[in-house]
């Protein structure tokens, strides 16, 4: 297929039941870009940035014990880890060579500058011919350095996420590719218990662009099962994700009950009520579960074939429904809307770009008030729709809206509540494209100014309300600072039409303005409003199973 | 009777030397107007920067075209516009509307990058009707290689180009960074320069302490930036025969009597006219009429360069002696030796 010849493939030759290998984009090895991003490690500070923002994950950063370098080759770099809690170790940071596209994101959010000259930074673009031998060497090596046992990792952190395996890597996706980084950030922190339902879409293109896809599976084994069914019935698609592992858990369960005694009954019990809230929880259910296979592989009996062939749905999963605001907004609203109204455990991931992006910018109901797009070439005439509030009106969905250049810790903290949230969740993240006509360097830092400007506010809707008494939205950005046309003024998509039509435009950029302080002063008050929302049980077990009344069946 | 403000500047009769100085207080039609209304002789339009429009047009162009060299779902991913202005149409249109609207001279201002682009533009601001134009010669040295007679030299060149190609009168705003600031004057003036404009004020950039970054912004002028431009108005006027422009720090009409006094033709300002709104003409020319009235001068053309090197009572003092007279008052009111000394303890 790769080689263009897919024509003279017979049917017979396709997988049946259509499920491809996973992890295959790293086969493909583009080697596109003319400059990549070479590590200093003397200024480092270990920050993790770059390989956070990386579209391609490209840039990856691993921490290891010392005695795992004896084996480097000579120009591999490292440096000590500095980490109080675990002294001794040596991290480094490793640039993919032949799958980088030279975007520069990560130079652009690199915080780490010379003391002697300030444009030098800790990781530079430098041209590929000088460095492409020696780096393909040092990836290769750091290929096989092991990712750390994610027990001891603090998975909801820029750090400790970026210490784990991506398991969504080098996709085709544009450079500078506003979207991946968030699909790799989730790879890496649940990747190994994910399902993606995925809505078509750039996102359906760079992730199952067949014969290859960058969705991948770690050193064990585990990595996300994805799928994209249609354009407008993705959410919909996800929620049978959801449904049919709660129903073959529902049912493992029942088995379990039946089984009790071949299983042994304390092991039935334990893999019943397990509390799979922690990684390490995670792990000793893997493990209880893997006992329980080996303990029902002699038995001959329906019931313990059965359960053997489900026994894997007793582990957490986490169902994530992924698509543009093309589908959220718009053509997958009213499925989207119905999932949220379901009350179940599935996360709902919209990587919002405010344009049809893959077939063109077409404008959407995302799209801003004074943007160009097609459908809207006179500047779209109205605000966007705000869907972070449509979900929020159910009381008992988890909405977060984030801008991971804008705040890297803020993303990691939405994406970790919403996954921990047993109900549904949707998480609205600002997707840079190269349809705002940006320079995609400065993809990242540019979500700093749509912050700043009060374009787009970042908060969190926890219906937990743990931290705040009885306020669950909690507002994370600080009030906007800079107006809301110096942060356009940096997008064609904004300043063409004051090439085109000057007077609408200005009379647009002042509704945009107007726009941002009256949304400011709307959420500044939500944040101080107590709401109580019921109707959900919760499951204080921390069991992964919804409150899925109908399928509990007592022993 | 009140005295008489008129002034001539680039052949052209104005009613007194308050003029706008090129800024983006010209962008706009209202303020434009508000301007005149306050009494405004004259006004220099915001600079049309060639090097932008030709970047921008890059820019656009880029934009407009990344993704599209692929055969995707898309073909182009931003919508392709009518009547879509990247070149110097909207200055230029703006430029004439400004003309039909207003009574008073408008004076159009170029900043080009290319000795062709230079002379393009330049008619084009002629044929959009501007009275007189303004050359905004920003450049700022910095190859080691390149000598001063040679920094000299594409001055000049570019003043002749202009001067042949154009009919309208023609101003020269220039930088004071010249090792013989009096002779590159006649020079310009010679090569066909119908008046100079003293001086440019160049982005002075700045260095953000949080980011380590180089903050290129224009901060607004003060008063105490007068001195530079009074003292080179001064030694010009009489020396070289031309019309004299002063800008950078005119905020009062003390700072604009003061600039009449040295041999100015015409004070622009810009900064004062941010902070304290277009109707600030209006003061200045109030505080201007004021002055020559109390002081028993006819008009301005009367006071005019009564005060200039060549006509005031201590010519020595515009030059370097200055520095050293200045020193002397220094040390002589804060003498060290009448300063109170501790006793030591």
């Amino acid at each position: 297929m790769i080689a263009g010849q897919g024509d003279l493939l017979p049917v017979s030759a396709l997988p049946v039941g259509g499920a491809f290998p996973t992890g295959t984009a790293k086969w493909e090895k583009r080697s596109i870009a003319h400059e990549i991003p070479i590590w200093d490690p003397f200024i480092c500070i270990d920050c993790a940035k770059c390989s956070l923002v990386c579209p391609h994950a490209a840039i990856l950063m691993k921490v290891f014990e010392p005695i795992v370098a004896d084996q480097a080759p000579g120009s591999f770099q490292h440096k000590e880890w500095r980490d109080r809690e675990n002294p001794g170790l040596w991290m480094t940071i490793q640039v993919a060579p032949d799958d980088c596209t030279g975007c520069g994101v990560c130079v652009d959010v690199c915080p780490a500058k010379s003391k002697e000259e300030v444009r030098h930074r800790s990781i530079n673009m430098e041209p590929k011919a000088e460095h492409l031998e020696a780096e393909r060497a040092n990836f290769a090596f750091f290929q096989g350095i092991a990712p750390p046992d994610k027990r001891d990792v603090k998975v909801a952190s820029i750090k400790g996420s970026q210490m784990l395996e991506p398991l969504f890597e080098f996709s085709g996706a544009c450079a500078g590719c506003g979207e991946t980084p968030y699909l790799k950030l989730l790879s890496q922190m649940f990747g190994d218990r994910i399902l993606i339902a995925n809505a078509t879409g750039c996102s359906s293109i760079y992730g199952g662009n067949l014969p290859t896809t960058p969705w991948s599976v770690g050193r064990d084994g585990r990595g996300p099962a994805w799928s994209n069914s249609l354009f407008e019935d993705n959410a919909e698609f996800g929620l049978g994700m959801r449904l049919a592992i709660d129903h073959q858990a529902a049912h493992a369960r029942e088995l379990l009950t039946e089984l009790a005694s071949e299983a042994g009954p304390d092991l039935a019990d334990e893999l019943r009520s397990a509390d799979q809230s922690t990684e390490a929880g995670i792990h000793d259910q893997r493990k209880r579960v893997a006992d329980l296979k080996r303990r029902l592989e002699p038995l001959e009996s329906y019931a313990a074939r059965e359960l053997l062939s489900l026994a894997d749905a007793l582990v957490r999963k986490s169902v994530w429904i992924v698509g543009g605001d093309g589908w959220a907004y718009d053509i997958g609203f009213g499925g989207l809307d119905h999932v949220l109204a379901t009350g179940r455990d599935v996360n709902i991931l919209v990587l919002d770009t405010q344009v049809y992006s893959n077939t063109g910018g077409q404008a959407s109901k995302a799209t801003p008030r004074g943007a160009v797009a097609k459908f809207a070439t006179g500047g779209k005439a109205v605000g966007r729709k705000d869907l972070g509030m449509i979900a929020a009106a159910y009381g008992n969905v988890y909405v977060g809206q984030v801008a991971m250049g804008a705040d890297n810790a803020q993303t990691v903290k939405a994406l970790a509540e919403a996954e921990s949230w047993h109900g549904p969740s949707v998480v609205i993240a600002y997707s840079t494209c190269i349809e705002h006509g940006i320079d995609m360097s400065t993809s990242m830092t540019h979500q700093g100014d749509a912050v700043k400007s009060g374009f787009w506010p970042l908060y969190r809707y926890d219906p937990r309300h743990e931290k705040d008494g009885d306020r669950p939205f909690q507002l994370d950005s600080r009030r906007p600072s800079m107006p809301v046309r110096d942060f356009q003024a940096k997008e064609a998509r904004f300043a063409m039409l004051a090439r085109s039509r000057p007077r609408e435009h200005a009379e647009l950029q002042r509704l945009a303005q107007a726009d941002a302080e009256e949304r400011w002063h709307f959420y500044e008050q939500l944040a101080g409003v107590e709401r109580h929302p019921p109707g959900h049980l919760e499951d204080h077990e921390g069991r992964a199973e919804p409150p899925a009344e109908e399928e509990e069946v007592e022993p | 009777m009140s005295a008489d403000l008129r002034t001539r500047y680039l052949g052209m009769e104005l009613a007194n030397p308050v003029v706008p100085s090129a800024s983006t207080l010209s962008s706009r039609i209202d303020t434009l107007r508000r301007l005149q209304d306050a009494g405004a002789s004259a006004v220099v339009m915001q600079s049309l920067f060639e090097e932008q429009i030709e970047r921008e047009g890059l820019e656009i162009h880029l934009v407009l075209e990344r993704g599209t060299e692929s055969f995707a779902e898309a073909l182009t991913y931003l919508p392709e516009l009518e009547d879509y202005n990247i070149g110097p149409e909207a200055y230029l249109r703006h430029l004439e509307l400004t003309k039909r609207e207003l009574e008073i001279p408008v004076i159009g201002s170029l900043n080009g990058s290319s000795p062709g682009g230079w002379v393009r533009h330049a008619r084009l601001i002629e044929d959009a009707g501007a009275d007189a134009l303004e050359l905004n010669v920003y450049f700022v040295a910095a190859d080691p290689n390149l000598t001063s007679s040679e920094v000299e030299q594409l001055y000049i060149d570019l003043v002749a180009a202009v001067r042949s190609s154009v009919e309208i009168p023609l101003a020269v705003k220039v930088g004071p960074f010249f090792s013989s600031m009096a002779n590159i004057a006649r020079r310009l003036v010679e090569a066909g320069a119908d008046g100079l404009v003293l001086f440019n004020r160049f982005l002075q950039p700045d260095i953000d302490l949080a980011t380590l970054d180089v903050d290129p912004t224009l901060h607004l002028s003060t008063s105490e930036e007068l001195r530079l431009p009074l003292r080179w108005v001064a030694i010009l006027r009489g020396r070289v025969d031309t019309s004299l422009a002063a800008t950078t720090g005119v905020h009062t009409w003390e700072d604009a009597v003061k600039l009449i006094l040295a041999g100015a033709d015409v004070t622009m300002m810009a900064s004062a006219l941010f902070k304290h709104g277009p109707e600030h003409v209006t003061t200045v020319l109030d505080g201007i009429r004021t002055w020559l009235d109390e002081h028993e001068y006819e008009s301005v053309e009367q006071a005019k360069g009564s005060v200039s090197q060549a006509a005031c009572a201590d010519p020595v003092a515009f030059e370097r002696s200055n520095y050293m007279r200045a020193v002397v008052n220094y040390t002589s009111v804060y003498d060290w030796r009448a300063a109170p000394i501790e006793p030591r303890t």
